[in-house]
C-alpha cells in the first residue's frame, strides 16, 4: 500500500519532520470504517464537540467569574446582564452540560445494545466509563460555582456522603471542605478543579480514540469487517454524516439555549446560597437523578454510598459479566428484551430521584435499584450461557450482495475493484 | 459516457463546467465560514468592556466646592484626574507664557474651558507616574504646577511640560460643563 504523496511542497516539508498530515490522512481520511453504521454511531463525535464547546465557553466565563462566596452569585448575574453576550455564553455552558450528558448516555446505551464493550474493545469501554466519572465530577463542581441554594445544599449533601466511610470519614469530609462546612475554601478549590478536570477528560478522550482506532468501530451487526468490501473511508462518508448529525444536534441545542434555557435547571438556584436555610427539596441536576435514587434506596448511609458507586462499578466489569460471544443485541432476542427493561429501569430511577423519598416512591425506588443490579450481575451472566442467538450473517456485505448477485442500488464502495 | 446523455453532459465533457455539486460545496463552505464567524464573535466580544464598565466611563463632579487655590483628585476610568481651582495669579502666569517656546506648544486658553478650572489627567506623559502638587505642602516644581518625582518632570500652572524628560503636556480629558458648578468628564 503506497503512502499518499502530498502535492503541496510546504505540506511535504512539514510532514517529513512532523508527520501530522500523514497521521490525519490515515486516521481521519482513509480510515476504513464499517459501512453499515447507523445514526447511533454519531453520538461519539457529538460528545467530542460538546466537550470542546464546554471548554471554550467555560474559559470565556472564567474571565468574568469570581470564585468567592461574597461575589460568586453576583459575578454570574453580572455575566448575565453586563458582559457582552454573557447571557449567551452562560446559557450555552449551562445547557451544554445537560446536552453533553444526553449525548453521552445515548452513546453508552448504544454500546450496551450492540456489545461494543466486548473483546477486543474492553479497554475502550473502560476508558469511556472513566470519562463518565470525570464528567460527573466536573459537572458536580461546576454546579456549585454559581453559589445558589442548590449549589450550596447539593454540595453539602454530596460531600457529607464521605462521612459514611468508617473511621476516616469525618476527616476526609473536613479535608474536602477545607473547614467545618461548605464555605469559601470549598468554592475556591472546586473552581480550580472544575477548570482542571475538562483537560484531564481531553487526555482520556485521546486514549479512548487511540483504543478505538486499534480495532476500529463496532457496527450494528456486531460482526468483524472482513476487508475493504465491508468498509468506507471515513472521509467523506462519515465526516459528512457526522456534520449532518451535528446540525440536528445543534438545532435542538439552539432551541434549548434560546427558548427554554432554564427548563432543565432548578429555580432555587437563582436564590443566593443561605447556610441557615435548606430548600424544601434538594434535587441534583437531572443527569444525577438515577444515581441519587440508588443512593436513597438503601436505608443505611454507607450502604447507599456503596450502592451508588457500585452502579458505576458494574459498568467497569461489564465485559466480564456478559460473556456471550454474540456482540449485537440484534441477534440476541432475549437480551434485547432485558436491554429495553434496563433502559426503562434507568428512566424510572431518574423519575424516582426527583421525587421526595416518601410513600410509594421509596418502594419503587428500591425495586428499581435491585433490578438494575440484577440486570448486570445476574441476568447478563446467565444469558451468556443459556441464550440461543439468531444466526449471524456471514459478513457485513453479504446481506446486500447475496441472493440476486450483483450490486443492489447505490451500494457504492470506492475500493470495490480490489 | 454515451451520446444519449443530455446536452448538458455533452457540454460538460467538451469543456470543464461548474456543476451543481461545485455550487453546493462552495455554498456550504461559505455558510460554514459565516457560522464559524457567528460562533467566534461573541467569544471575542465578551472581552470588550462590559456594560457596567462602560457606565463608569463618565463621571460628574461638583466643582463649586473647590476653594480658590485648592486642587482635588478623582478617579476616572481607573486613572487620577486633577481639577485645580486656579488663583488669578496662576491664570496670569499661565497665559503669559509664549507657547512657541514650549516643548509641546499649546496656549493656556486652548487647555481650559473656564480659566479658573484646570482639568488634566494626573498621569506624567513620560512613563506614567502620578505627579506631586495636589496636596498642600507638596512640591510643585519650578513652574508652580506639578512635579513628577520619578524622573524630574516639571509642569506649569496649565499642566504643560517645562523641564524634564516628559514629551507632552498633561492630557486634558474630554469634559463639559453641565452647569456652572458641575462638569462631566468623559
Amino acid at each position: 500500500m503506497s503512502e499518499k504523496q502530498f502535492s503541496n511542497p510546504v505540506v511535504r516539508w512539514i510532514d517529513h519532520r512532523l508527520p501530522i498530515f500523514t497521521f490525519l490522512n490515515h486516521e481521519a481520511h482513509e480510515y476504513p470504517t464499517p459501512k453499515n453504521l447507523n445514526y447511533f454511531w454519531n453520538f461519539g463525535s457529538l460528545a467530542g464537540i460538546a466537550l470542546v464547546v464546554m471548554i471554550i465557553t467555560g474559559i470565556a466565563l472564567s474571565m468574568s467569574y469570581t470564585a468567592h462566596v461574597d461575589y460568586a452569585f453576583e459575578s454570574v448575574e453580572r455575566i448575565m446582564r453586563d458582559v457582552n453576550h454573557g447571557w449567551l455564553l452562560r446559557y450555552i455552558h449551562m445547557n451544554g452540560a445537560s446536552f453533553f450528558f444526553i449525548v453521552v448516555f445515548i452513546h453508552i446505551f448504544r454500546g450496551l445494545y450492540y456489545g461494543s464493550y466486548k473483546a477486543p474493545r474492553e479497554l475502550l469501554w473502560i476508558l469511556g466509563v472513566v470519562i463518565l466519572l470525570l464528567m460527573m465530577a466536573t459537572a458536580f463542581m461546576g454546579y456549585v460555582l454559581p453559589w445558589g441554594q442548590m449549589s450550596f445544599w447539593g454540595a453539602t449533601v454530596i460531600t457529607n456522603l464521605f462521612s459514611a466511610i468508617p473511621g476516616v470519614g469525618e476527616a476526609i469530609v473536613s479535608w474536602l471542605w477545607g473547614g467545618f462546612s461548605v464555605d469559601n475554601p470549598t468554592l475556591n478549590r472546586f473552581f480550580s478543579l472544575h477548570f482542571l478536570l475538562p483537560f484531564v477528560i481531553v487526555g482520556v478522550v485521546v486514549l479512548h480514540l487511540v483504543a478505538l482506532h486499534r480495532f476500529g468501530s463496532n457496527n450494528p451487526l456486531g460482526i468483524d469487517t472482513k476487508g475493504p468490501q465491508d468498509t468506507l473511508p471515513f472521509h467523506p462518508y462519515y465526516t459528512i454524516k457526522d456534520f449532518f448529525g451535528l446540525s440536528v444536534f445543534l438545532t435542538f441545542f439552539a432551541a434549548a439555549v434560546f427558548f427554554f434555557p432554564n427548563f432543565m435547571g432548578h429555580p432555587d438556584n437563582y436564590i443566593p446560597a443561605n447556610a441557615l436555610q435548606t430548600p424544601a427539596h434538594i434535587v441534583p441536576e437531572w443527569y444525577f437523578l438515577p444515581f441519587y435514587a440508588i443512593l436513597r434506596a438503601v436505608p443505611d448511609k454507607l450502604g447507599g454510598v456503596l450502592a451508588m458507586f457500585g452502579a458505576i462499578a458494574v459498568l467497569f466489569v461489564l465485559p466480564w459479566l456478559d460473556r456471550s460471544p454474540v456482540r449485537s443485541g440484534r441477534f440476541r432476542p432475549v437480551f434485547k428484551i432485558f436491554f429495553w427493561l434496563l433502559l426503562a429501569d434507568c428512566v424510572l430511577l431518574g423519575y424516582i430521584g426527583a421525587k421526595p423519598a416518601e410513600g410509594v416512591y421509596v418502594l419503587i425506588g428500591r425495586l428499581a435499584t435491585v433490578w438494575y443490579f440484577v440486570h448486570f450481575l445476574v441476568i447478563l451472566p446467565i444469558l451468556s450461557v443459556v441464550e440461543t442467538p439468531r444466526p449471524l450473517p456471514q459478513s457485513i456485505s453479504k446481506p446486500i450482495f447475496s441472493g440476486s448477485g450483483g450490486m443492489a442500488g447505490a451500494a457504492a464502495a470506492p475500493k470495490e475493484k480490489v | 459516457m454515451s451520446n444519449n446523455k443530455s446536452t448538458k453532459n455533452a457540454k460538460a465533457t467538451a469543456e470543464p463546467q461548474k456543476s451543481r455539486r461545485d455550487f453546493i460545496v462552495v455554498a456550504s463552505y461559505a455558510m460554514g465560514a459565516v457560522g464559524a464567524g457567528a460562533f467566534a464573535w461573541p467569544l471575542i466580544d465578551q472581552m470588550n468592556p462590559a456594560a457596567d464598565t462602560l457606565a463608569l466611563a463618565s463621571i460628574e463632579v461638583d466643582v463649586s466646592k473647590i476653594a480658590e487655590g485648592q486642587s482635588i483628585t478623582l478617579k476616572w476610568r481607573g486613572k487620577p484626574v486633577f481639577i485645580r481651582h486656579r488663583t488669578a495669579a496662576e491664570i496670569a502666569e499661565a497665559e503669559k507664557v509664549i507657547s512657541a517656546d514650549l516643548r509641546d506648544p499649546e496656549e493656556d486658553t486652548a487647555r481650559v474651558q473656564k480659566p479658573e478650572y484646570l482639568v488634566v489627567l494626573g498621569v506624567c506623559t513620560h512613563l506614567g507616574c502620578v505627579p506631586l502638587g495636589q496636596k498642600v505642602g507638596e512640591v510643585r516644581g519650578e513652574y508652580d504646577g506639578w512635579f513628577c518625582p520619578c524622573h524630574g518632570s516639571h509642569y506649569d500652572s496649565s499642566g504643560r511640560i517645562r523641564k524634564g524628560p516628559a514629551p507632552t503636556n498633561l492630557e486634558v480629558p474630554p469634559y463639559s460643563f453641565l452647569s456652572d458648578a458641575v462638569i462631566r468628564i468623559g
